[in-house]
């Protein structure tokens, strides 16, 4: 399809700006450049349920790495790495041509081998009742893998928490000690 | 075929910036552009020329011969939110290191102790 | 912040929540589920925070029903599937009447089983995990310049 080459190529120049530049402003903005693209895509390729997700959580991710990031005047020094560079390139050369000789043997781009996947089709409205596919796959026949999705992002906000904590417990242990001379 | 090739060179391009840069904050950018190539991956998969949204609007339409394939969007569902939740660990961790140490310099920050 | 962004903020955050709980509660029936939901509720809550300060924000909701709702969501989505064990696996639906086709009546509100149940509860574990890793980052002064 040629939009979604054309976006493609967009998001391939938005990429290499955000790892190239020496601001560090320019290069969070071309990263949010590089996840609405992906969230067009999908639109395009028939998955409106994933645009939703990936253009919210990209507005997060972005609103938490510039208060993070956004007020440090940090200085990048730039030197000539030649050895590093040149082998780097030289080794993604030959992962891009041995992954694109198996790329070639799995089915054509638009022609996708669904075998479970036509069994859900078939049977899920009538066994469930629910019209949305996806959602009763994700929550109904494999619902074990939403508790692991639960598991994550509950010990992510509580482990944060915890990290966070420990220049309040350093302050009051000053304080205590202060106290006592 | 093009469309894989440009979501492997999009792969590619998150790698070198894991491998070469120096600055912390260019490692985060650099996983976070490989998570993205690799959702997309997953999605170019199951993409079936002339196909349409896997959700039914009556009881028979539309037929399931002509829908996207719905389990690889399942998977990449779960996995955005993995995704977003690394991404915050990261930065939390990567502030903490430049209050400690002072700078975003990955040859600096080898001190054990103290 | 100026007078322009508090203003628009008072009619803009109630709007966003219901945006997000209008995602919860169609969960089964159109796109979304608890997930897209739940991150919209929290941006609702940090645009106040954004806007206000952080003394107003936590004035209403208090880091006592942050905290309990951190915890209120994980349990309940347990409890939902330990419940499916009196009618035979763990999460199982357990609203299916055997042999019947289409649990509830299609395309209904209160249709689908336990569906509804367990979008609502990842809702409030999602919701309240990411407004209380925002919060400790405004309330701990982490990475603020001295």
């Amino acid at each position: 399809m040629i939009q979604v080459r054309i976006l493609l190529v967009m998001m391939i120049i938005g990429a290499a700006i955000a790892i190239g530049s020496t601001d560090l402003i320019c290069a969070i903005v071309a990263l949010g450049v590089v996840g609405l693209g992906i969230s067009l895509i999908f639109l395009l390729l028939q998955a409106p349920d994933l645009a939703i997700l990936q253009l919210v959580v990209e507005i997060m991710s972005l609103v938490i790495m510039i208060r993070a990031f956004g007020m440090k005047d940090t200085v990048n020094i730039r030197e000539r790495r030649f050895i590093a560079t040149s082998i780097s390139v030289i080794l993604m050369g030959f992962f891009l041509v041995f992954s694109m000789a198996a790329i070639f043997e799995i089915p054509r781009f638009g022609s996708p081998l669904m075998k479970t996947s036509l069994f859900y089709l078939r049977n899920g409205f009538r066994q469930t009742g629910v019209p949305n596919m996806v959602s009763a796959i994700i929550l109904d026949y494999r619902s074990l893998d939403m508790l692991g999705q639960v598991v994550i992002a509950f010990s992510a906000a509580i482990g944060l928490v915890l990290i966070g904590r420990k220049k309040i417990h350093a302050s009051t242990a000053n304080r205590a000690e202060r106290e006592q001379k | 075929m093009v469309e894989y090739f440009l979501c492997m060179v999009l792969f590619c391009l998150g790698l070198y910036a894991i491998l070469i840069k120096r600055n912390l904050i260019k490692i985060i950018i650099g996983l976070a552009i490989m998570e993205y190539a690799m959702n997309l991956f997953f999605i170019l998969l199951g993409y079936k020329k002339g196909a349409t949204v896997p959700i039914f609007s009556s009881l028979t339409e539309p037929h399931p011969e002509v829908m996207v394939d719905p389990v690889a969007q399942a998977m990449v569902v779960a996995n955005v939110v993995i995704g977003l939740a690394v991404t915050f660990i990261l930065v939390i961790i990567a502030i903490l290191i430049y209050e400690k140490y002072g700078t975003f310099d990955i040859r600096d920050v080898n001190k054990l102790k103290g | 912040m100026t007078v322009i962004v508090k203003t628009v903020t008072r009619y803009t955050d109630v709007l966003i929540l219901m945006f997000g709980m209008y995602f919860i509660f169609n969960g089964h029936l159109t796109h979304g589920g608890g997930f897209v939901g739940g991150i919209i509720v929290a941006l609702s809550f940090i645009h106040v925070m954004l806007a206000f300060g952080k003394e107003v924000a936590l004035k209403r909701v208090t880091e006592r029903i942050i905290k309990l709702c951190v915890g209120l969501g994980a349990i309940s989505f347990l409890l939902i599937g330990i419940i499916g064990f009196t009618k035979g696996a763990f999460l199982y639906n357990f609203f299916r009447k055997p042999g019947v086709d289409y649990i509830g009546e299609p395309f209904s509100l209160f249709s689908s089983g336990i569906m509804p149940l367990m979008n609502v509860a990842i809702c409030l574990a999602v919701a309240s995990g990411f407004y209380a890793i925002f919060i400790a980052l405004v309330v701990y002064k982490i990475g603020k310049r001295r």
